[in-house]
């Protein structure tokens, strides 16, 4: 028998209200080391997928599996003291707090003294933390918060991280060098699930993409044959405006 | 017989009074989501209008007018919509707790008027001898007393008529699509600041009336008549009664002040005559609790708002 | 005169700025206006009495007053008890009211309920201690003339020094301790908080305790300083607020700072209105500060 996935969401339905749900019955894995990357048009579910897996959002039915154990309905705060980690979209730090409360606060499922060792060796990593260590977050420019939002997430060591749309308001070079630590988390032997605006590049970092619509999984596979298949492109990744041409995706 | 039959007509005149409150209020917080928590503040402003315009004249004291009763009851409509207007300029755009807590200051305020402007308000004494038209029509205490019901039913029946076809009517669609959803609202094409802002000065109105009714009643006026505590009161009426709903808000009028002038008389005859005026107390005590227990077991009230929203509330 | 003026003003609104902690706090963690946070001033004020009797049937060193002051050990033991048994009330309140509302219910349900409990914890107040004025203790003490012609109370010195200590306690408490920090956190976004592993029930639980500590030795200073009334707390429904909201809600120091500024202007104010009218410049330190500038003086813009 092989070893469960870090994450196995089966057939999930949530959403904000009792009635309307915006999931309709999602499934997704991942595995350790692995970057799966959420894509699809807007309102088709993808951020409330990861805030589903976060306990941020009420699951109604189907059942979410964090290494094989059942962590349907769990509250978000014990999820993130069993290894999930959660990045928002926005309001991702703490923006009235400082650099280093920011970071104790990532740090509260753990002891005190192994929560000040863990924030050290996560500033060796992102050394510009250390120099903001007393300025308020707010302060911060937009890549250094999305630094310090991805920090404060990796104080518990997850095993499993949730990144909604980690480069929405990020320049370019801020966004591939974000990328590129997204890479380096999977490197250290992370879950990494990620929602992307800009599915090309995120499917270039992502080890396979599942594309959502209308909160329903619609099609996913290989990102490398996401890539390529030019019908998905057009119609879900917007890789070329003119979409009249070709029809029938997957 | 005659004894329990002039209590009933005295009970339900006091009940259907306060009732006239409480359909204010409703159209504030049960149609437009307008939290006022200065009920008695407006109820007063009403009852020292109908004071000073019908009463008679007197030294060193503002009014006297002794001008008729239904002159009165214009006249305390008229002065807590402009009371109401005034506050509404200044907090319409207050929404939710601030409105809370604004009109509890303003309703803390009018009662310091009421105390202190003796010129306009008698003070602490309050203003007495304002007449009752009942008196001048019908012999006897109970012929009066039926008089007068029949007069306050007539306004109760009056409020709650226009009340009802003004919910139905495509202003009062405005109203609850602004307590639902302030943005969703402002697309029907009015704007919901100005909305709100009518709702709140007619519901103040209501409430002046029922302050005017109350004073030509007892026949005076005295500023503690008009403490926080009878907001509470209202307050608990219309949930209690049901919010958003006209009959809910007239029903738990009755039930309330029955709840309230049972316990006390229960009390005077159990209570032991040293500590009476803890009695008081332990109605107050009731009246919170029967407000916090009607929350948690029944939000919507013995009879809340009847479920048929119109999802086509178009122009 | 005004000088005087000017130490009453900075006396009152220490008072106010204790129990304005609590309700800028609930209001901007538990997104509710609560009515009856002025009553956990006047319960803890009354339960200190309990335990001021308490303390003082033993005799010796605690029934005997220390130096200048009017109040003996008795009464600085009862404080902390004090503070206990008022959050032991607001907990018992958060549990059994306030958190099943914010589960079922909208957060203006709260506001209501809040009325109803306000009125109900008045009134058991009025039911257990009766409606007369009571005193802590009837010992003559002897004004300090300061400069500028002010006379203080010892007592009066003691409720400015506690309340600098608490405010320094709080401060410390909120900028060092990991469920101080927690706390502002969840002040700013619940959500990130919680799935940033913050128990955000437990940070409810350190509001609430937070919050009764103040009012309770609020309470008690009002006590000890003025006396003990059943409507202590409803007094004092406004000038909580007006600080609440002048310091901006969430805020320790906008607490504090709005706190003073109610009590200044409600002392300064005599200069110009007449006394009477004096429980009426909260309200109208609401209204202006609603109007200008409706975050308060710390708050946050909102977007």
């Amino acid at each position: 028998m092989t070893a469960p996935h870090v994450l196995q969401a089966r057939n999930v339905i949530a959403g904000y209200a009792f009635d309307l749900p915006i999931l309709h019955g999602v499934s997704v894995h991942v595995d350790a080391g692995e970057v799966v990357s959420i894509i699809g048009p807007n309102g088709s579910g993808k951020s409330t997928l990861v805030k589903a897996v976060a306990g941020l959002v009420r699951v109604s039915a189907g059942n979410v599996r964090l290494d094989g154990r059942d962590i349907t309905g769990v509250a978000a705060h014990r999820l993130a003291a069993e290894g999930v980690g959660y990045v928002p979209q926005t309001g991702n730090v703490f923006a009235t707090l400082t650099v280093r409360e920011n970071l104790m606060i990532g740090g509260a499922p753990l002891a005190k003294a192994a929560a000040l060792e863990r924030i050290e060796e996560i500033c060796d990593i992102y050394p510009i933390l250390k120099e903001r260590m007393h300025d308020r977050a707010g302060s911060l420019s937009g890549g250094q918060r999305q630094i310090l939002a991805v920090a404060r997430a990796l104080l518990t060591r997850p095993r499993l991280m949730l990144l909604d749309e980690p480069t929405a308001s990020l320049s370019p070079k801020a966004a591939s060098e974000l990328f590129s630590a997204v890479r380096g988390l999977a490197r250290d032997g992370a879950a990494v699930l990620m929602v992307e605006q800009n599915a090309k590049a995120a499917l270039r970092v992502s080890d396979r993409g599942l594309v959502l619509a209308e909160g329903r999984n619609r099609i996913e596979g290989p990102a490398a044959d996401l890539l390529s298949d030019e019908g998905i492109g057009e119609i879900f990744l917007g890789f070329r405006r003119d979409a009249a041409k070709t029809e029938g995706a997957g | 017989m005659i004894g329990l039959v002039s209590y009933i007509v005295f009970f339900l005149i006091l009940s259907l009074i306060f009732g006239v409150a409480v359909l204010g209020l409703n159209l504030q917080w049960g149609f437009t989501g307008l939290f006022n928590a200065g009920v008695a503040g407006f109820t007063a402003i009403g009852a020292y209008t109908m004071a000073i315009l019908t009463g008679p004249a007197r030294d060193a004291v503002f009014g006297g007018f002794e001008l008729p009763f239904v002159v009165g009851l214009i006249g305390a409509m008229a002065a807590s919509g402009m009371g109401a207007a005034i506050v509404g300029l200044a907090t319409s755009s207050l929404r939710h707790e601030y409105l809370a807590v604004a009109t509890f200051g303003i309703a803390v305020t009018i009662q310091l008027v009421c105390l202190n402007w003796e010129y306009l308000t008698g003070g602490t004494l309050g203003l007495i001898g304002i007449p009752n038209p009942s008196k001048a029509w019908a012999d006897g205490p109970l012929a009066q007393n039926a008089l007068y019901l029949l007069m306050v039913l007539v306004s109760v029946g009056l409020t709650f008529a226009a009340l009802e076809r003004i919910v139905k009517s495509p202003w009062g669609r405005m109203l609850k699509a602004i307590r639902e959803d302030d943005v969703a609202a402002a697309s029907l094409g009015k704007s919901p600041e100005r909305v709100r802002l009518e709702a709140f000065v007619l519901g103040c109105m209501i409430m002046g009336l029922s302050g005017a009714l109350y004073v030509s009643f007892i026949g005076y006026v005295s500023p503690w008549d008009f403490l926080p505590i009878l907001t509470f009161q209202i307050w608990t009426m219309l949930i209690v009664g049901g919010s958003a709903n006209n009959r809910g808000a007239l029903l738990g009028a009755l039930i309330v002040w029955g709840v309230w002038t049972m316990s006390g008389f229960i009390i005077s005859r159990v209570v032991p005559s040293e500590i009476q005026a803890q009695g008081g107390a332990m109605q107050a005590v009731l009246i919170g609790l029967i407000l916090v227990v009607t929350l948690l077991i029944r939000p919507r009230g013995l009879i809340g708002e009847e479920l048929h929203v119109s999802r086509h509330a178009g122009p | 005169m005004i000088l005087q003026h000017v130490a009453d003003g900075i006396l009152s609104g220490a008072v106010v700025a204790l129990g304005a902690i609590g309700l800028s706090f609930t209001m901007k963690m538990l997104r509710f206006a609560n009515f009856s946070h002025s009553e956990l001033l006047t319960w803890g004020a009354y339960s200190a009495l309990v335990f001021v009797a308490f303390f003082s049937s033993f005799g010796g060193f605690l029934d005997r007053t220390i130096g200048p002051f009017s109040f003996g050990a008795s009464l600085l033991l009862a404080m902390p008890c004090a503070c206990i048994a008022t959050s032991m009330v607001a907990l018992l309140l958060h549990r059994f009211v306030f958190e099943r509302l914010s589960r079922m219910a909208g957060h203006m349900t709260m506001v209501f309920a809040s009325f109803g409990v306000a009125l109900t914890l008045r009134h058991l107040v009025v039911l257990i201690w009766g409606s007369d004025p009571i005193y802590y203790s009837r010992e003559l003490q002897f004004a300090i003339l300061l400069p500028g012609n002010v006379r203080v109370m010892p007592d009066q010195v003691f409720l400015l020094g506690l309340t600098v200590v608490v405010v320094i306690a709080l401060h410390l408490f909120m900028s060092r301790s990991r469920a101080g920090i927690s706390m502002r956190g969840v002040a700013e976004n619940p959500d990130l908080a919680r799935a940033s592993g913050v128990n955000v029930d437990r940070i409810v639980t350190w509001v609430w305790v937070i919050g009764a500590s103040g009012a309770a030795i609020g309470g008690v200073l009002y006590g000890m300083t003025v006396q003990l009334r059943p409507e202590l707390g409803f007094s004092l429904i406004l000038p909580l607020f007006a600080a609440a909201i002048l310091g901006g809600t969430g805020s320790l120091y906008g607490a504090v700072l709005g706190g003073l500024i109610v009590g200044l202007s409600e002392n300064l104010s005599v200069m110009v209105i007449p006394t009477t009218y004096k429980p009426a410049v909260p309200f109208l330190l609401i209204l202006a500060i609603l109007y200008f500038r409706p975050e308060g003086i710390f708050g946050e813009r909102s977007r």
